[in-house]
């Protein structure tokens, strides 16, 4: 069993998974540091495989902080844009870790394990920049936070029949929720090698799935079960290239496409992620854009020709209105589809748009996120 | 199944094969691999000259572009049809289902270009 790598200067870091990638002949490319699969055998089959039955991720790059203490609650009111202390136990919960002038240093997921006891899941390229933050915001409240993320790994299950693999892996045991029962942003707990396993029904996919939280040491043997289970029910593995197409169709942001320090929560959508009667947190009375600040929206073309990030947004005169910040040839859908920042102007109603895909102008038509939702 | 041996090759990773004063152009296995699953050919209209080195046309997949690049000079005869529908050819069958156009040549066209083994030492180098 490989074990994770010290980072040695600038030299990649490798996940506990980095042998099961190999054996399956994966291409590896640099995400935050980290050599992650990108693909294994096709982005196109990966991807469809997740809609149509099941993928399995592995996603153990990215960062885990445990935060408690008696006032754990009232500090992530203060530290995160949400209000983390309405959530009950059991339960996960999407937010925002914003700077002083609003703008957002990464999105995260919170996991309310009791009362005085919450772990936050962060993106692998921001693990630094989180842990920084957190920390320094502890200050005047009665709570610990830890980067425990090189104790753990994580693995995602996506696609229909997720719930079916999971429940066919005889090596989790004790679960806490039958597993239909088990509810979207929720969390239960189980064994796994006489260790706790975390199973979070959360994902990044826009279908049912699953994120498994285990002891590092252990992440190898529960990818093998998992996949042994999965055999039958159709699954795959898959890499970040599929991660990227499916979350696009989802219409989900990621940090460094659509979110970072220069935009603000409601200029991506996610002005009600901000609870901004709290007493205090951090951006606070900052986090509202400007009047004229870009919108996020999204755009579908006909054609093949997809327009991506980088790619201007323009009128029919050439006006440049916007920037694609992520696009791809939809899979599930067979056209074009793409997030992009347009001026607020050109995100009216009607407005005429076109993407500048490498100097040819392809008509484009606003379209409510998401642009595939999962049939329930 | 064509006999890689008997075709020519570029360093932009397109394969030639010559048939009289027609050649039959297309990417190689190689450059399909590396592009990843291919969603979209573009290709030139029959009648336009191409000279050594033009961009003929795009192949687009599903993470990058790659402009493809004239290995000969001549005027494009015929373009095919059927990858501009399925791109996804080009990945199953890049030296057969998958030629891309096919160009009427004058002599000495093909001077220049690599054989199997100069074309394979590059994809190794």
């Amino acid at each position: 069993m490989t074990e994770q790598l010290e980072p040695q200067g600038d030299s990649p870091r490798y996940t506990p998974l980095r042998e099961r990638h190999e054996a399956l002949g994966a291409t590896f490319t640099d995400f935050g540091g980290w050599q992650m699969p990108v693909r294994y055998t096709s982005d196109l089959a990966e991807h469809r495989a997740v809609r149509e039955a099941a993928g399995i991720f592995d996603i153990s790059h990215m960062a885990e902080f445990t935060v408690r203490g008696a006032s754990a609650a009232a500090y992530l009111d203060f530290a995160l844009a949400g209000r983390l202390s309405a959530m009950t136990v059991g339960k996960a919960k999407y937010s925002l870790l914003l700077t002083a002038d609003g703008g957002i240093v990464d999105d995260v997921i919170v996991y309310r394990l009791a009362d005085d006891d919450f772990l936050v899941i962060s993106n692998a390229g921001n693990r630094d920049a989180v842990r920084e933050a957190l920390t320094a915001r502890v200050e005047g409240f009665d709570v610990t936070v830890e980067d425990v993320s090189d104790a753990y790994g994580l693995i995602a299950v996506q696609g229909p029949v997720s719930e079916a693999i999971l429940a066919a892996t005889d090596a989790i045991t004790d679960v806490s929720v039958p597993w239909a029962e088990q509810k979207y942003y929720a969390w239960a707990s189980a064994t796994f090698n006489g260790k706790p396993l975390l199973l979070a029904r959360t994902g990044y996919t826009g279908e049912d799935g699953f994120e498994l939280l285990v002891d590092a040491a252990d992440a190898a043997s529960l990818w093998d079960a998992l996949v042994a289970a999965g055999a039958e029910h159709g699954l795959v593995a898959a890499g970040l290239a599929a991660r990227d197409s499916l979350r696009l169709e989802a219409g989900m942001p990621l940090y460094g496409n659509e979110l970072s320090r220069e935009i603000r929560p409601a200029q991506a959508g996610l002005g009600r992620v901000v609870v901004a009667d709290k007493d205090d947190f951090v951006g606070k009375g900052a986090h509202v854009p400007a009047d004229d600040a870009r919108v996020l929206v999204g755009l579908t073309a006909e054609g093949r020709r997809a327009g991506r990030a980088g790619y201007p947004v323009v009128l029919a005169d050439g006006t440049v209105v916007g920037e694609i910040t992520s696009g791809a040839l939809s899979p599930t859908l067979g056209h074009p589809i793409a997030m992009a920042y347009v001026d607020p102007s050109a995100a009216a109603e009607g407005t005429e748009l076109f993407l500048d895909v490498r100097g040819t102008k392809i008509p484009a038509t606003r379209t409510a996120l998401p642009f595939y939702r999962r049939k329930k | 199944m064509t006999d890689l041996n008997t075709l020519k090759y570029s360093e932009e990773h397109e394969w030639v094969a010559a048939d009289g004063a027609t050649v039959t152009i297309g990417i190689t296995d190689f450059a399909a691999d590396a592009l990843g699953d291919i969603v979209f050919v573009e290709l030139p209209e029959v009648g336009t000259d191409l000279t050594r080195g033009d961009v003929f046309g795009e192949a687009e997949s599903t993470k990058s572009v790659s402009e493809l690049y004239s290995p000969v000079t001549g005027k494009v005869v015929e373009i095919n049809d059927a990858v501009v529908d399925d791109p996804a050819l080009v990945n199953s069958s890049p030296f057969e289902d998958a030629w891309l156009i096919k160009v009427e040549i004058a002599e000495g066209a093909l001077d220049g270009l690599l054989d199997r083994d100069g074309y394979v030492a590059i994809t190794e180098g």
